[in-house]
């Protein structure tokens, strides 16, 4: 069955959009940060957001596979179309990352070369001994080999979805599981430089082990309420009628699931820099809890205790009227943990939560949905051929 | 109605009815054991009381007769302490996370696994009980009100925090495992014919009847021990990691070690399931339900788990460089490390945890039993690895290099831990010979769709 997204939908994304570009010209004119800070740490901050959204897409498609997992098989090509953001957004990362580069933006005091000079009065010895690691060409070698990996297994993973629909045979399920395979562990070794190189070294003083790790769950997270979300719109506009109340409910439980994970991530890495209490690595929650304390642990409770009492029975977890707004609250609160991730290390806290900030939020979500509706419009909703999904159509728990 | 892919491997071998499953499960339990389990339980019961001697004789003389010093305060006490805590991994998230998970596989294992966990859990015990020397005063750890004036546990300490975790974790697992039993039992029961044995396996069904109303409590309360089961997979390790990483010893404190230790346990947990399971499917003639893909699927979580692993200590490699701090450059994984005089340790830890495990890529390899055994034997002993040179070679780099030393174990230090793989085997050994290995019961709800000649009907007819 082909799906064509209405021209309401469509025209809703075009106005949030317009709303983003709107957005982005007032914040940058608004930013009195010093080098636009603000304004470039804007853009990375959603660019990653919504590409890591798409990189979990395929990472979760991966782990299907890998898993030998049937019961999404009714309605991958949800997560399929959730990845087709993975181009757009890796241009906008580049985009950054090369102002800084040039010069232009600042975010990154590492790419200074002042300070790894020992002649100048802005020498730190401290980041020039990073400077093996934290050089521009091997930051870009590095920043290269992420995009263009992540981008291939992603295209990979689609354009054996659509042969297999066209020709059939198990060849493309056991092609997609092998590559699923590489792809992990691509993706477990990737995904901790780029949150190293993109993320962490703006801080370029500080270091956490599991900060990688609490990134991770965001993008998951939010990767798997986008997913649910979709589904509840499209069955509510009468399409997938093979998605039945277990499928819906097993998206629950990864709402519920990651939600949880992400709250173990952030707990692990709070407590264990409290109780050591090193200053070296305090500096990130201080600068946290002094100027952004009501929204760092209003944000952090949220995503714990939200997910943790609504989602907890089974029927809560079926029901659209407990796990729609759970996963929309959800996915907003945990994009502002990401921009208490990049903000305040970027402008040293000198920049707050704006009605701009929540406009180029807004945009980017538009042109997220855009691309990805148009990818669910070239496709079949329901993929054909794959082994699993008779199993899948017959789930019942 | 449950169909289940045709591409999917069988799970349950050959042409088996339900009567099958059970005799094939209680035969050993009703015949006389073989010899070959009268020499191993031997072994074990030798090796279990040279440990308990070896304990004993600590008690009266003292932790001085361990290998400890001033620099290493700890060493073999506590590496075993996470390694067996660690081994006691497998068995929950068998049959929690992967009951959660739908993970129909688990049912030929969940049993062993979890009474492995059991096992390996008191095996973890012993370790912080005799370390305070005055094992007598053991239960001044719980938080019971006294009359010894302002003695209180400290709720400061992750050591207080490890009190709690393992015995919540205990605790759950047991009832777990036990709940699990109770069918099975019953079975067993209505079996026997010689009265004593049939009135203690009566006892210990709890007056099963097997009716439909007692199945669907039985379900309902599998899942909620399975709910309250899953985060205890997280918590007990984590909080093990935390005694060591809320410290400010270079090498201790990361803030990876609580998913990064569970991550480990999971590893070493699994591969002493396949060491286990590996000879028991064997003696037991357990082959068709224990088949070649429950093995295979055991060592794809291995690569997983493993994966996590190697990913996790590269971070640790390069971030103690990338911190600039100086004392970091001599932590357990470090380039000091690798030269230094634990240089062994060191690689023995790389070469069993990240190199050899890799072999499992290959799927004739990951799919035979020989390689399966000794791999996990190694994964095993890489473990243990991690947790002595986490140990072992932050301390003994101390701050002040005049303070530098080593470790040296004595007979006492491996006495005792030769000693708990020998109570540890004595247990599993008896657990083999009197209790239902497999979960029969629950085997029988995935005959009809994963049973070998009934998915070959199934695909006939289409």
């Amino acid at each position: 069955m082909e799906y064509t997204p209405s021209g309401k939908l469509k025209m809703s994304t075009y106005i949030m959009i317009l709303v983003g570009i709107v957005a982005l010209a007032l914040g940058f004119v608004n930013d009195h940060t010093e080098h636009h800070n603000a304004f470039w740490a804007n853009l990375l901050l959603n660019g990653f957001f919504f590409m890591t959204i798409s990189l979990a897409a395929t990472f979760f498609i991966a782990v299907q596979y890998a898993a030998e997992a049937a019961w999404a098989v009714v309605f991958k090509r949800i997560f399929e179309a959730l990845m087709a953001f993975l181009p757009y957004g890796g241009i906008i990362v580049t985009i950054v990352l090369a102002m800084n580069s040039a010069g232009v933006a600042h975010m990154y005091h590492w790419m200074d070369p002042e300070v790894m000079d020992p002649n100048s009065e802005h020498y730190d010895a401290l980041i020039a001994m990073k400077k093996p690691y934290l050089n521009q060409v091997f930051f870009w070698i590095r920043t290269v080999i992420y995009l263009a990996g992540w981008i291939y297994f992603a295209r990979y993973f689609r354009k054996k979805s659509l042969e297999e629909d066209q020709i059939g045979g198990e060849s493309f399920f056991w092609q997609n599981r092998t590559m699923s395979a590489i792809f992990l562990v691509f993706f477990g070794f990737s995904e901790m430089f780029a949150v190293w190189d993109w993320v962490m070294s703006i801080d370029v003083h500080w270091h956490s082990n599991l900060y990688h790790w609490y990134l991770f769950a965001t993008m998951w997270l939010a990767f798997i309420a986008l997913s649910l979300l979709i589904t509840y719109y499209l069955k509510g506009k009468g399409h997938l009628k093979e998605v039945n109340d277990s499928h819906l409910h097993d998206l629950g439980k990864w709402l519920f699931a990651v939600g949880l994970l992400w709250a173990y991530f952030f707990y692990a890495q709070f407590l264990l820099i409290w109780y050591a209490d090193m200053p070296e690595e305090t500096v990130y929650f201080k600068l946290r809890i002094k100027e952004y304390g009501g929204l760092f642990f209003g944000t952090a409770l949220f995503n714990f205790f939200v997910p943790f009492w609504v989602l907890m029975s089974r029927d809560a977890k079926r029901n659209p009227v407990f796990v729609v707004p759970v996963a929309i609250l959800l996915f907003i609160s945990h994009f502002l943990t990401y921009w208490l991730v990049f903000l305040p290390s970027a402008t040293g806290g000198h920049d707050h939560l704006s009605f701009t900030d929540i406009g180029v939020f807004i945009g980017f979500l538009g042109a997220f949905l855009l691309v990805t509706f148009n990818a669910l419009a070239k496709a079949p909703l329901v993929v054909k051929n794959h082994p699993y999904l008779e199993e899948s159509k017959h789930l019942h728990i | 109605m449950h169909q289940e892919a045709s591409i999917r491997e069988p799970l349950i071998l050959g042409e088996k009815t339900y009567k099958d499953i059970t005799d094939d499960v209680i035969r050993p339990i009703e015949g006389k054991a073989s010899k070959l389990w009268y020499i191993f339980f031997t072994v074990a019961v030798i090796t279990a009381l040279y440990g308990i001697g070896q304990i004993l004789y600590l008690l009266g003389t003292g932790v001085g007769v361990w290998g400890l010093n001033k620099t290493i305060n700890w060493a073999w006490d506590i590496t075993n302490f996470v390694w067996w805590v660690g081994i006691g991994h497998a068995g929950t998230l068998i049959s929690a996370v992967l009951l959660l998970f739908r993970q129909k596989w688990r049912m030929a294992i969940n049993r062993s696994a979890e009474a492995m966990t059991i096992f390996a859990v008191f095996m973890a015990g012993i370790f912080p009980m005799i370390h305070m020397g005055r094992i007598w005063m053991a239960y001044w750890v719980l938080p019971l009100p006294n009359q010894f004036g302002p003695l209180w546990v400290n709720f400061n300490s992750p050591l207080l925090w490890d009190v709690f975790a393992i015995s919540t974790y205990l605790s759950v697992s047991l009832v777990f495992w036990y709940i699990g039993l109770i069918p099975d039992f019953a079975t067993i029961r209505d079996r026997l014919k010689k009265p004593l044995p049939k009135h203690i396996y009566s006892v210990l069904s709890f007056g099963w009847s097997g009716s439909a109303k007692q199945w669907q409590r039985f379900e309902e309360v599998s899942l909620v021990l399975a709910g309250l089961a899953t985060p205890l997979v997280f918590s007990v390790h984590s909080i093990v990691s935390m005694d060591f990483a809320t410290s400010v010893v270079p090498g201790w404190h990361s803030t990876v070690f609580p998913p990064y230790f569970v991550a480990g346990a999971v590893f070493s947990g699994f591969a002493m399931v396949q060491n286990l399971v590996i000879v028991m499917r064997k003696v037991m003639h357990l082959e068709n339900y224990i088949t070649i893909k429950h093995v295979e699927y055991m060592n794809i979580v291995v690569i997983v788990v493993g994966g996590i692993v190697t990913v996790a200590y590269l971070a640790e490699f390069i971030m103690a460089w990338y911190s600039g701090n100086p004392y970091e450059d001599f932590i357990y994984l470090s380039w000091d490390a690798a030269r230094g005089p634990y240089g062994w340790a060191f690689w023995s830890l790389i070469i069993f945890n990240n190199l050899i495990p890799q072999l499992y890529w290959i799927k004739k390899i990951r799919r035979n039993l020989y390689w399966t055994f000794l791999i996990s034997i190694g994964i095993n002993i890489g473990m243990w690895f991690e947790r002595f040179d986490i140990i072992v070679l932050c301390l003994n780099r101390d701050y002040l290099p005049s303070s530098w030393t080593m470790f040296y174990p004595t007979a006492t230090d491996i006495g005792i831990y030769v000693g708990t793989l020998g109570i540890f085997s004595t247990f599993f050994l008896l657990f083999t010979r009197y209790f239902p290995v497999l979960a029969f019961n629950e085997v029988k709800t995935i005959l009809k769709s994963s049973g070998e000649q009934y998915k070959k009907q199934h695909q006939d007819n289409h």
